[in-house]
């Protein structure tokens, strides 16, 4: 039933608008995100980059519009949610790791809980993340005695133990002290070599010129211009993307 | 190696520095005592004058204990134990001693942290009972149930018995405490009458037991009523908030002895009809149970509301049901930070049972206040009030202050790696 453009798209979003009260925070948005890509959305503060990747998975609820997640639609039926939550792993800024559980509680409780996977087997998986984000000997420590730059490569190994389609990163190094990013963005590095879908709201340009597919530029709510970062970086045409990235690049 | 203050540049050759101790100021006794005590004129005074107020407290105290005519307490220790239970059936009681100890030894075991801590208050209780010459039979029970919790926690530290089950174990433990000490179960609404030793009535149970009774129904049901009802009163569905909200309202507009009373007087007309008349114990187990609960759900609120949201956030995008995101992530953590207030609402509920001897239940305070009226102490001079209540206080004192010894332990052992 699906046609060749719904196998390609993984993610689809149609003029979606949001309101906190009278506040129009998201106007209008539309995107398209094709299987393996890596998007990464830039703007300023208050731009709705953070609402906008918040709205794929539901943590924010839109209020018209469309979004398609592999194909289930977005709709207040509890089972798409958790259907679409199971495809799309997230990172945040703030971690949001459970510090009442270890390092491997954390990775696992899902997989166990949600997947019905047996524990020896999610726990064997968990290593290999943890092998694979460079903390395997931090397995049996609570959040609060890692380092921040350790806590998010735990919370991306989190993330992927539920083998999402899709990783949806909000910021993951801004709440990092900056000789912790580069770790960090090293693991995204190579997350998306192995060719994961990523959605990612960064600050980070080098990143974003390094590792992107495309890049979103979102002003107020609206997606302002959207290009490789080749075509970002050497020529932008508006001027509301060229005074940002005169600010930042300054 | 000093900093060179006025050039502009400067390379610290000797990076990086061995650490070195802190310098002593205060050594040995002397120099805590002048730190604490005398450390200025003022403190001076008031460590004088409280020695002396404390040398006055103590001497008076000591004296008085040992002058003490304790021989009414010492004479009516069955009645302290148990109220007016019947002798020839002491061995119901004494199985539910040994069943609970058990239980504590296997938990101190499987589990150790605070059920450890609770054991090990139990056993010396047990020791110091059946090391006092209470009587010979009373005193063989204490023993057994000290060879009973040890052999318990022996076995539940060698054995991996599953988490489950223990507490499955717990659970059913109270029903059994009640059909033993019972003889049977009697519900005539319910059609089931089965025994297996004459019935012993409840207004016949009394004592440190029906204290015991009291606090443990009321801390155990309420607990999962306190829970559910403060989920409740955050809840979206407005007939369920507002529900909740005016019960927890309700319950804590209103002292405990007038729910007391109400269950006394007015429980029956919200019983189906055909339960007939519940027992004066049940009424008083309904009433401490329904106002427990209300204040703990405001304490467990209080824990709610210090989750972040992120943590919601977290649970709700690696797709857990909020159930499971409840019982996982957020209860775990909101419990956790309510500890000391619940413990102080359980000591607080299981000083409230004294209120039962108002509405005829024969507790602890219920039989003191019997003893003192017992016609044989009626010629002592001065009577016998002060040692009566006196040892009490005591019995309260210890079961409390062991609660919250235990859980300062619980508290500091969760807390344990934890900050974020």
């Amino acid at each position: 039933m699906a046609g060749h453009a719904e196998d390609t798209d993984i993610i689809i979003v149609r003029n979606v608008n949001k309101w906190y009260g009278d506040f129009h925070a998201l106007k209008n948005v539309s995107l398209t995100v094709k299987r393996k890509e890596v998007v990464v959305i830039i703007g300023p503060s208050g731009s709705g980059k953070s609402t906008f990747i918040r709205t794929i998975n539901r943590l924010e609820e839109h209020q018209s519009g469309e979004i398609i997640v592999d194909g289930i639609p977005l709709t207040h039926d509890v089972r798409n949610i958790e259907a679409i939550r199971m495809e799309t792993g997230m990172v945040f800024q703030q971690f949001n790791l459970f510090p009442h559980l270890t390092v491997l509680q954390n990775i696992t409780l899902a997989p166990i809980h949600v997947r019905k996977m047996k524990k020896k087997d999610a726990e064997e998986r968990a290593m290999q993340l943890l092998e694979r984000v460079g903390i395997p000997e931090q397995a049996h420590k609570y959040p609060g005695q890692l380092s921040g730059g350790q806590q998010q490569r735990v919370a991306i190994a989190r993330a992927l133990a539920m083998q999402p389609k899709i990783m949806l990163f909000d910021e993951p190094t801004s709440a990092l002290d900056p000789e912790m990013i580069r770790e960090v963005l090293e693991v995204m590095e190579e997350l998306a070599e192995s060719g994961m879908t990523m959605v990612v709201v960064t600050h980070e340009m080098g990143f974003a010129k390094g590792v992107a597919d495309r890049i979103v530029f979102m002003d107020g709510g609206e997606i302002v211009e959207i290009g490789t970062p080749e075509h970002f970086f050497t020529n932008p045409q508006h001027d509301r993307t060229k005074l940002f990235l005169q600010q930042i690049l300054k | 190696m000093t900093t060179e203050i006025r050039s502009t540049t400067w390379v610290n050759t000797n990076h990086p520095a061995p650490a070195q101790k802190p310098p002593v100021t205060e050594v040995g006794a002397i120099g805590w005592l002048r730190a604490n005590l005398f450390s200025s004129i003022g403190n001076t005074i008031l460590t004088l004058i409280t020695a002396v107020a404390l040398y006055f407290i103590v001497t008076g105290l000591v004296r008085w204990v040992l002058g003490a005519f304790w021989q009414p307490v010492w004479e009516n220790r069955k009645l302290f134990a148990v109220g007016l239970y019947p002798i020839a059936q002491m061995w119901q009681p004494a199985a539910a001693l040994l069943m609970v100890s058990a239980l504590f030894g296997l938990s101190a075991g499987r589990w150790g942290s605070i059920m450890r801590n609770l054991g090990v208050g139990l056993a010396a209780l047990l020791l110091l009972f059946a090391v006092i010459p209470i009587g010979v039979q009373a005193q063989l029970v204490m023993a057994a149930g000290l060879g009973l919790l040890l052999i318990g926690y022996v076995a539940g530290a060698r054995v991996p018995i599953a988490s489950r089950w223990l507490a499955l174990a717990w659970v059913v433990s109270m029903p059994i405490t009640f059909i033993l000490l019972a003889g049977g179960v009697n519900l005539p609404g319910l059609g089931i009458r089965w025994q297996f030793a004459p019935f012993v009535e409840v207004n016949l149970w009394g004592g440190l037991m029906l204290t015991m009774l009291l606090a443990v129904v009321g801390i155990a049901l309420s607990f999962p009523i306190g829970v559910l009802l403060a989920l409740g009163r955050r809840s979206k569905l407005p007939i369920i908030k507002w529900f909740c909200i005016g019960y927890i309202e309700l319950i804590r507009g209103v002292p405990l002895i007038t729910l007391l009373f109400m269950g006394m007087t007015m429980l029956p007309l919200f019983l189906p009809s055909g339960w007939g008349n519940p027992s004066l114990l049940v009424r008083a187990m309904t009433a401490i149970t329904l106002f427990s609960a209300a204040y703990l759900a405001e304490n467990v609120r209080g824990g709610l509301q210090a989750i972040p949201k992120g943590q919601y956030e977290a649970a709700d995008a690696l797709g857990l049901s909020a159930f499971d995101s409840l019982r996982f992530i957020i209860l775990p953590q909101a419990l956790t930070k309510v500890i000391p207030a619940i413990v102080g609402q359980f000591i607080g509920l299981f000083k409230d049972t004294s209120l039962a001897s108002l509405v005829g239940l024969l507790e602890l305070v219920a039989v003191g206040k019997a003893v003192i009226q017992q016609p044989e102490w009626l010629g002592t001079p001065g009577g016998i009030a002060r040692e009566v209540y006196v040892f009490i206080a005591v019995v309260f004192f210890v079961f409390s202050y062991g609660m919250s010894f235990a859980s300062r332990k619980l508290e500091s052992k969760l807390g344990f790696g934890k900050r974020q």
